[in-house]
C-alpha cells in the first residue's frame, strides 16, 4: 500500500449529516475507511485535491452525500429460506437501496436464539455488501415460553432481541425480558399485535375487509399491545422499541408515553405511510398482504404525522422476501410480507419529501443516527473518525421499479411499475464503493 | 363480443345498471325457453365452459351445468375432490393447463375472495364468479332481483330486509350493490358479532332487532346461519339465535299484505325460518331456484353467445 494522505474524496456534493446538524456543499475525505474530515470549498482544500488521482475522486455535484443509512428491520431468510434471500443477496439489496448497515430478525430457521446462530449469520455477512447487526430471540425458539440466553447473544454481539412475526403474549414474560435486557442496555424490539384479537385476520378490519369479505384484523390488536408494552416498561425502566407502528391509536399511544418519559420508540415502515387497506381490492395483489396489514387512510396520515413530530424516531422497512410461488396464490393464502429495501429512500423522497411531509434532514435522521442510536451502533454519522459508511444520492432521478432489476432474491414488492422519484448513486461501505450506478 | 360492458361477471360491485337491466331482461326471454318440451338452444354451440368448484356447492354447480347444457355449450365441471389440487398443484397451474386444453369461459367457486379476478390474469376466457368467500356471489344476487322484479314489476323503491349472517355472506354484499343499483333499499339484521365492521357504510340501515328490521318490508330474504359460528363464540346457542332472529308467522304478522320471503338455501328449518314460513304462500324460494337458471343463461348468453344460430328469439 502506498501512503496515500486519502483513499477516496467525494467532492462538491451536497452533505447532510442530522447527528452533526449539518447541511451544506462540502467534500468528504477517507482515510483508512475512516472519516477524515469534511471541509468547505476552499483554496487551500482545491490544492490538496489537486494532488488527488481520478479514481480517488468521486464527483458528487448535484448530489447528496449522507451518511450510510440504516435500517433497523430486515429479514434475510438465512437460515432456512435461502430460495428467498441469503445474508449476500439481503446485504446487495441493502447496499442498491443506499442502506450501509441493517439489523436482520431472528425468525429464521432455525431461530436466531443462540450463540451459533448469530455466528453464523455474521460469518455470513463477513464479506457482504453492508453491515449485518443481528437481532436476536427474545424467547428461545421464538415460542413465548423461556427466555433465550440473551447474556450470550448480547456477547456474541446481538444489538437488540425481538420474536418478530409473534407477541410476547405472557405479559410476565415480557416483564422479565425487559427487566433482563435492561441489564445490557438493549432494547426489546416488539412485534405488537394481540394474536387472539388477530387471529385469522387477512386484513386490516374496516369496510375495506367487509367489502371485499376477506377476515379483518382490527387495529385495537396493536392497540392493546402497545399500551400493555408502555406498561410494562414504565415499570420497569427497560427499553422498549415497537416495530413497525400502524395505528393511530398506537401512535398516540407512544406520544403519551414519551411525554411522560418512558423509555419507548418506535419505528414505521415506507408501506404503512404510502398505502392503505384500500389498494387491496383493486386487484387483489398479494404483494398488499403484510403483517401488520395496511390500515386506512386515517391511520396511515397518523403514522405520517407521528413520524414528523417526533413520536416515531425513524424509518425501517421491514423487508420481507418470499417466493414468487408463494406469493402467486389466492389472496388469504400467500404469506405476509413485501420486500423493501430497494425502494425505501425512492418511497420517502417521492410520498414524504416532496409532499412537504419531512425535510431531507428529517428523512435522513430518521434512517441513520435515530436508529443507530435505539441500538447502540457505532454507525449513522459522518464525524470524523468513524467508519466511511456513505450513501450518494440522486435525489431527482427518476426511475420505475422493475421486478427483474432487483438485487433481492425475491421481487414481491407492490411497487412494480411505479415511477419514484430519487435513486441511489453510490454506496459505500468503510471507505469502499460497494454499490453504483 | 360481450353484450355488456365487460367481459367477465366478477362481482356486481362496480355492474352498471345497464347491465343488470340487460341480464334482467335476457332472463326473462330464458325463462320461457324453460317452459318449452325441448329446453334447448343453440346459442353457446361451439363453446367450451369449465366449471371449476374449489368449494363443494351442489345447487350453484348443477344450476350453472344445466344452464350451460341448454344453451348446447360442451361443459366439463372439476371439482378438487377429482383434481390436482390435492397434490399440491397452485390454482396458476390448474388453471393454466385447463386453458391449454383451449376453453372459452369458466365458472369459478372459490373460498378465497378475489380468485375470480385472479384467474382474469392467466386466462383468456370470460370468467363468472359463482361465490368467492364472503365476498361475491353475483348469480345469486341476480336471481333474487329478477325474482323480486318478477312478483312487483319494479325494484325502485322496494325495501329489502336481509337476515342472519352478513359477516360471512357473500349473497349479502351482492346483494346490497346490485339491489342499491337498481334503486331498492337494503336494511341488514343480524346478531351485532355477525354484522361485520363499519357495515353500515355500504349505506344500508342496520338492526340488530329483527321486528324493527322487518317494519315495512317489501321483501324479507332469509341468510343461511352456519352452525359453526356458534362453536367460533359469535352467538351463545342456535336456541338463542332463533328466539332473537328467527324468522317465523307471528313475526310476519305485522307486515303489509305483499310482502315476499326468499332464502338462498339451503335452509336450517326451525332455526332461521320455521317451514311453514319457507313453504308458505309468500314464500319465492322455489321460483328463485327456476329464476337461477334463466338468469345464468342469460349471463352466460350475454357474455359468449351468438344469435346466428336462431339465438334466443
Ligand atoms: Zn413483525
Ligand atoms: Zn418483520
Amino acid at each position: 500500500m502506498t501512503s496515500k494522505k486519502y483513499d477516496l474524496v467525494i467532492q462538491n456534493g451536497r452533505v447532510i449529516d442530522s447527528a452533526l446538524g449539518f447541511g451544506r456543499d462540502a467534500h468528504v475525505f477517507i482515510k483508512d475507511g475512516k472519516i477524515a474530515m469534511i471541509e468547505a470549498d476552499s483554496a487551500p482544500i482545491r490544492q490538496e485535491m489537486r494532488s488527488l488521482d481520478d479514481e480517488q475522486i468521486v464527483d458528487a455535484t448535484g448530489k447528496l452525500v449522507v451518511p450510510g443509512l440504516v435500517d433497523i428491520h430486515v429479514h434475510l431468510r438465512e437460515p432456512g429460506r435461502e430460495d428467498e434471500e441469503t445474508v449476500e443477496s439481503g446485504c446487495r439489496a441493502a447496499a442498491a437501496g443506499g442502506f450501509t448497515s441493517i439489523c436482520c430478525m431472528p425468525n429464521t430457521t432455525p431461530r436466531i436464539d443462540n450463540q451459533e446462530t448469530v455466528e453464523f449469520v455474521q460469518d455470513r455477512a463477513r464479506n457482504a455488501a453492508a453491515r449485518v447487526y443481528v437481532v436476536g430471540a427474545i424467547t428461545k425458539g421464538l415460542e413465548g415460553k423461556e427466555l433465550a440466553e440473551i447474556g450470550d447473544l448480547v456477547q456474541m454481539g446481538a444489538v437488540a432481541i425481538s420474536d418478530d412475526g409473534y407477541y410476547v403474549r405472557n405479559a410476565e414474560m415480557m416483564r422479565r425480558a425487559l427487566e433482563y435486557a435492561r441489564m445490557f442496555d438493549i432494547p426489546v424490539m416488539q412485534h405488537s399485535e394481540d394474536q387472539q384479537l388477530s387471529e385469522g385476520g387477512i386484513m386490516n378490519e374496516s369496510f375495506e375487509s367487509t367489502r371485499l369479505g376477506l377476515r379483518g384484523s382490527p387495529s385495537v390488536a396493536e392497540e392493546v399491545a402497545v399500551l400493555r408494552d408502555i406498561a410494562l416498561c414504565r415499570m420497569t425502566g427497560g427499553r422498549l422499541h415497537i416495530q413497525h407502528i400502524t395505528t393511530r391509536g398506537a401512535v398516540q399511544a407512544v406520544r403519551q408515553a414519551k411525554k411522560e418519559g418512558v423509555k419507548v420508540t418506535a419505528e414505521a415502515t415506507p408501506h404503512h405511510m404510502v398505502l392503505s387497506d384500500t389498494e387491496i381490492g383493486k386487484e387483489f395483489n398479494t404483494n398488499l398482504r403484510v403483517n401488520p396489514p395496511l390500515r386506512t387512510e386515517t391511520d396511515r396520515v397518523a403514522v405520517i404525522e407521528g413520524l414528523v413530530d417526533g413520536t416515531i424516531d425513524c424509518i425501517a422497512s421491514d423487508h420481507a422476501p418470499h417466493s414468487a410461488e408463494e406469493k402467486d396464490c389466492e389472496f388469504d393464502q400467500a404469506p405476509p410480507g413485501m420486500i423493501g429495501l430497494e425502494t425505501t429512500l425512492g418511497l420517502i423522497k417521492t410520498h414524504l419529501i416532496d409532499k412537504g411531509y419531512l425535510s431531507w434532514a428529517d428523512a435522513i435522521r430518521k434512517m441513520t443516527v435515530n436508529p443507530a442510536r435505539i441500538l447502540n451502533l457505532p454507525v449513522g454519522t459522518l464525524e470524523a473518525g468513524t467508519v466511511a459508511d456513505i450513501t450518494i444520492i440522486d435525489p431527482e432521478k427518476k426511475w420505475t421499479v422493475k421486478a427483474n432489476k432487483f438485487h433481492s432474491r425475491s421481487s414481491n414488492s407492490p411497487y412494480i411499475g411505479r415511477r419514484l422519484t430519487c435513486q441511489v448513486f453510490k454506496t459505500i461501505l468503510g471507505g469502499k464503493v460497494v454499490y453504483e450506478r | 363480443m360481450s353484450r355488456l360492458s365487460s367481459r367477465h361477471l366478477l362481482g356486481l360491485e362496480g355492474t352498471s345498471r345497464q347491465d343488470i337491466e340487460a341480464i334482467l331482461e335476457t332472463a326473462d326471454t330464458f325463462r320461457e325457453v324453460l317452459d318449452r318440451t325441448i329446453k334447448k338452444v343453440p346459442t353457446l354451440r361451439g363453446i367450451t365452459v369449465v366449471n371449476l368448484f374449489y368449494e363443494p356447492s351442489t345447487r350453484t354447480r348443477i344450476s350453472f351445468e344445466l344452464a350451460e347444457k341448454r344453451l348446447s355449450a360442451d361443459t366439463v365441471s372439476f371439482s378438487p375432490s377429482t383434481s390436482s389440487v390435492k397434490k399440491g398443484e397452485s390454482l396458476r397451474d390448474t388453471l393454466q393447463n385447463i386453458e391449454a386444453m383451449k376453453i372459452d369461459m369458466v365458472v369459478v367457486r372459490h373460498s378465497s375472495p378475489g380468485v375470480p379476478y385472479f384467474l382474469t390474469r392467466f386466462s383468456d376466457a370470460n370468467i363468472i364468479n359463482a361465490g368467492d368467500g364472503a365476498h361475491e356471489h353475483p348469480t345469486q344476487a341476480l336471481l333474487d332481483m329478477h325474482t323480486i322484479y318478477k312478483k312487483y314489476g319494479k325494484l325502485d323503491g322496494l325495501r329489502v330486509v336481509l337476515i342472519g349472517d352478513a359477516a360471512h355472506s357473500r349473497v349479502l354484499r351482492s346483494n346490497i350493490w346490485g339491489l342499491k343499483t337498481m334503486g331498492a333499499s337494503v336494511a341488514i339484521c343480524g346478531p351485532a358479532t355477525l354484522l361485520p365492521y363499519e357495515v353500515e357504510k355500504f349505506g344500508c340501515d342496520i338492526y340488530t332487532n329483527l321486528d324493527e328490521a322487518l317494519d315495512g318490508a317489501d321483501v324479507v330474504n332469509v341468510m343461511r346461519i352456519q352452525l359453526e359460528r356458534q362453536h367460533a363464540g359469535l352467538f351463545p346457542s342456535q336456541r338463542e339465535y332463533t328466539r332473537l332472529f328467527g324468522v317465523n308467522k307471528d313475526r310476519l304478522k305485522r307486515l303489509r299484505r305483499n310482502y315476499t320471503i326468499m332464502h338462498p338455501g339451503p335452509i336450517n328449518r326451525g332455526v332461521e325460518i320455521t317451514s311453514d314460513v319457507a313453504d308458505g304462500a309468500k314464500s319465492v324460494i322455489l321460483d328463485q331456484v327456476t329464476n337461477g337458471q334463466a338468469v345464468r343463461m342469460a349471463v352466460l348468453y350475454l357474455l359468449r353467445g351468438r344469435d346466428d344460430e336462431g339465438g334466443v328469439s
